[in-house]
């Protein structure tokens, strides 16, 4: 039957997308709306002096906002309170939000921002990361004695490894509808995390809000927490207006204003053996937060737990700090600060692999995690570690042995919140029977194309055996479904799956017409957030990739011929869609590797267009084959994320072979492969 | 403001408009044909793609002047069930926004070459981007239809 777990049942709402009939945020009908827009920085650090309308602007026909207008406090809830709705007397980045501005003719809305002229009293500004002065987070990892182990080791490796700024580049642009009416604040619009919305207005607003999804064009993180601060924007315009607001971001606002993957400077150094075992390492990572702190703390200790990846080494000493600069903020994009480091490691064990003359496979094959063994929070891997058997699959799809040239990564990805934070969220999930024998889904899980409508209602019509058709998904609606936490970090097949598959249960019981699961923790699991010590995560995903490429000397340009992805994500609850997953991060991946680097100039993004911005096309691409081990495993881990942390440091070591150099900044280039050094 | 007249989707229309107005925008807001999407604006994207007489352009990229006396399909008044059920049926669209443009580059690929290979399904797909899906299936999607 193809309602059930581990078929691929088609995606429960692609019907009205391959017809056009699905509504996104700018498709739904307005009536008398005011268009909004927001006046921003052009300079990275000022005070505000003074700010001038021009003087033919008929000012009474527009809904001005400045900070001064708000009615609560200016800041945006998140993890600091760092960051004001609106800057008020100071800017900390260029693109910084100023004034907001509305009215019913959309032309007339952009002239107005246009004309607003903003006089600053400059301040130095800090763009490089390693003179700031002011830490977000720092985050320290300890096991062992490393200063012992490098005393008396046989050889010592160093790497400095780069990564840049990386865009979502979810197709639809951030988009919210607000509409302020009988004293209540509703907010329509694409994004990922309907509760994050709804706790940042309620701190700002001295009214209620709802908060409700509309079909969403991609996320990737990108629509994880920028939306809160637009959601304020648009709420404060129709708040002071009285009339619904729609703010639709151009793509040039959206990629210069909006946040993006952390850059990030990550250093190794190692105690290796003859044989290249790994007896001590030191890892020193620094982000890039950008002017706010945003979601910079938890990207930093999912980075400095991923920092030793899929390798076993007794002694670690792991150093991570997230930095202020006058970037604009970096945040959340797929992968959340794993793709940085796992960029550095996977190079890095080729580097060592290469300085040993032992090759890649063998050095990997040496230092996997084993089941048993401790990583480097001293959390003990109780469940299979199939890194060899991943490995061999990919060796033998890939025929690794009979090719030259090919490049090799490992990656593991920790399934849902960081240490204790799914104990925090305490995520709830609810079913209800209706009158007519069809079973409503409420959770606040968003679906913005990874597929969660489609596997949450395989779970339910698992657990009851019913038609998918009779599982009905209700639209994330803060005034209607519970708080069953963020759709982010990998978690929701296993966390809010799990929940789900509990209210089912629940529902057989005779009479019982509603049902809610809260989340409880798993016994044995802790960890403690002062030493950074104990269980990240309730379990890992696992893969290696192989990537094969082709050279062009003449131009620089990287050819993808093929690229094996293999996987161990659990339990597989719809293959077709799983394999979407891995093939859109692969796809992502690839970019980061070869094409994709926002280009700051003076804390400005000067790329911040399709046209100079690249991701890869179905031209770029090679045929990303995907392959999924112990799919038939009991519980299903996260798989979202996985898929963005090995292809670039598996291409970056193809590349590096084949011309015999070491590429360790991404994104490497045509013009990097044309200048580069070959004389490793 | 001027008359436009345009056919879309087999049904003739007179829209008042601005000469300079994107035709994106007459679909979009006047006719309330929102199956069409902004991408970019810049004719990067691909998501606002749609028949102009017969060829697929970026309603982005023309203005309403030129589009009088024009035959326009969009993704509602495209009949190709197969293709769109293609799509459905190998996982094709994901977050769904490159989806309509996605559908009407594949079938004016299948118009003028019943057969393609990977590598003219790829070129041909080339003006439409995607983030969702990688284009693997994207591509199985095509392949299928073609079938």
């Amino acid at each position: 039957m193809q309602d059930r777990i581990g078929t691929s049942a088609p995606r429960r709402e692609a019907a009205s997308k391959v017809s056009g009939r699905s509504i996104y945020t700018d498709d739904a009908p307005s009536y008398e709306t005011l268009y909004g827009v927001t006046v921003r920085s052009t300079v990275p650090h000022a005070r505000i002096r003074k700010i001038h309308f021009a003087p033919d602007l008929p000012l009474d026909e527009f809904t001005i906002v400045s900070a001064d207008d708000l009615p609560g406090p200016n800041v945006v809830a998140s993890i600091c309170e760092d960051q004001p709705c609106l800057a008020s007397s100071k800017v900390n980045h260029v693109e910084e939000a100023i004034l907001l501005i509305a009215h019913p003719d959309r032309y007339l809305a952009e002239r107005a921002r246009q004309s607003v002229c903003i006089e600053y009293d400059p301040l130095p500004a800090v763009f490089n990361p390693a003179l700031s002065t002011h830490a977000f987070k720092t985050c320290n990892i300890s096991k062992g004695l490393p200063t012992q182990a490098f005393a008396n080791a046989p050889h010592i490796i160093e790497g400095t490894y780069t990564t840049g700024a990386q865009e979502q580049l979810y197709i639809e642009p951030q988009s919210i509808d607000a509409a302020f009416l009988n004293n209540t604040l509703t907010i329509w619009g694409s994004m990922q995390c309907p509760y994050f919305i709804q706790k940042a207005l309620d701190r700002v607003f001295p009214f209620p809000s709802r908060v409700i999804q509309m079909e969403t064009g991609g996320g990737f993180g990108g629509k994880e927490d920028y939306p809160s601060i637009l959601a304020i924007h648009a709420g404060l315009l129709s708040w002071k207006s009285g009339k619904p607001v729609k703010m639709i971001y151009s793509r040039g606002e959206d990629m210069a204003a909006t946040t993006k993957r952390h850059p990030a400077i990550v250093k190794h150094r190692t105690a290796v053996d003859a044989q290249g075992r790994l007896l001590a390492m030191e890892v020193d990572i620094l982000l890039d937060g950008g002017a706010y702190a945003t979601l910079s703390p938890v990207v930093l200790s999912r980075a400095a737990i991923h920092a030793t990846g899929c390798y076993f080494c007794p002694d670690i000493q792991i150093e991570a700090r997230a930095v202020a600069t006058n970037h604009p903020p970096h945040g959340a994009f797929r992968g959340f600060g794993v793709p940085q480091v796992n960029f550095a490691l996977e190079r890095h064990m080729d580097v060592i692999a290469a300085s040993l003359r032992i090759d890649p496979v063998t050095i990997r094959r040496r230092n996997f995690l084993q089941q048993g063994q401790r990583t480097a929070t001293g959390q003990v891997l109780h469940e299979s570690v199939p890194l060899q058997e991943l490995l061999d699959r990919a060796l033998l799809e890939s025929s690794y042995e009979s090719k030259s040239g090919l490049g090799i990564a490992a990656s593991l990805h920790g399934a849902g919140f960081t240490g204790s934070g799914e104990r925090y969220l305490q995520s709830v999930a609810c079913l209800e029977r209706t009158a007519e024998g069809k079973i409503r889904v409420l959770v606040s899980s968003t679906e913005f194309g990874q597929g969660t409508n489609t596997i949450l209602s395989q779970i339910v019509a698992d657990e009851l055996q019913l038609p998918l058709d009779d599982i009905e998904i209700v639209q994330p609606d803060t005034s209607i479904v519970p708080d069953s936490g963020p759709t982010v970090a990998s978690r929701t097949a296993m966390i809010v799956g799990n929940l789900l598959a509990d209210a089912a249960r629940q529902l057989k019981s005779p009479g019982v017409n509603k049902a809610s699961a809260k989340y409880v923790p798993p016994h044995g699991i802790a960890f403690d957030e002062a030493t950074f010590t104990g269980d990240a995560y309730a379990t890992f995903s696992w893969a290696v990739n192989i990537a094969e490429l082709d050279i062009d000397q003449s131009t620089g340009q990287t050819k993808l011929k093929d690229f094996v992805a293999v996987q161990d994500a659990g339990k597989i609850i719809n293959p077709t869609l799983a394999a979407g997953q891995i093939e859109g991060g692969v796809a992502q991946g690839i970019g980061f590797a070869l094409m994709e680097e926002v280009t700051y100039e003076e804390g400005r993004v000067w790329n911040q267009r399709m046209a100079n911005y690249t991701i890869p096309t179905a031209a770029d691409l090679p045929p990303i084959r995907v392959f999924f081990l112990n799919s038939d495993a009991s519980q299903a881990k996260g798989l979202g994320e996985l898929p963005m942390n090995a292809p670039a440091p598996a291409i970056a070591n193809a590349l590096s072979r084949q011309l015999g150099t070491n590429f360790n900044h991404l994104p490497i280039t045509p013009e990097k492969i044309l200048k580069c050094d070959r004389s490793r | 403001m001027r008359q436009i007249p345009v056919t879309v989707n087999g049904t003739e229309h007179l829209i008042e408009a601005w000469p300079m107005e994107r035709l994106l925008d007459l679909l979009r807001r006047n006719l309330g044909l929102t199956g069409t999407k902004e991408g970019c604006g810049e004719g990067e994207c691909g998501a606002c793609a749609i028949l102009f007489n017969g060829q697929l352009v970026n309603s982005c990229l023309i203005p309403a002047a030129q589009s009088a006396g024009s035959t326009i399909v969009t993704i509602e008044g495209l009949e190709d069930s197969r293709l769109k059920q293609a799509f459905i049926d190998t996982g094709g669209s994901q977050c769904g926004f490159c989806t309509p443009g996605m559908i009407l580059a594949s079938h004016v690929l299948l118009e003028s070459n019943e057969n393609p290979s990977e590598l003219e399904i790829r070129e041909a797909l080339a003006g439409n981007l995607c983030r969702c899906t990688g284009f693997t299936k994207i591509i199985e999607a095509v392949r299928k239809a073609r079938l």
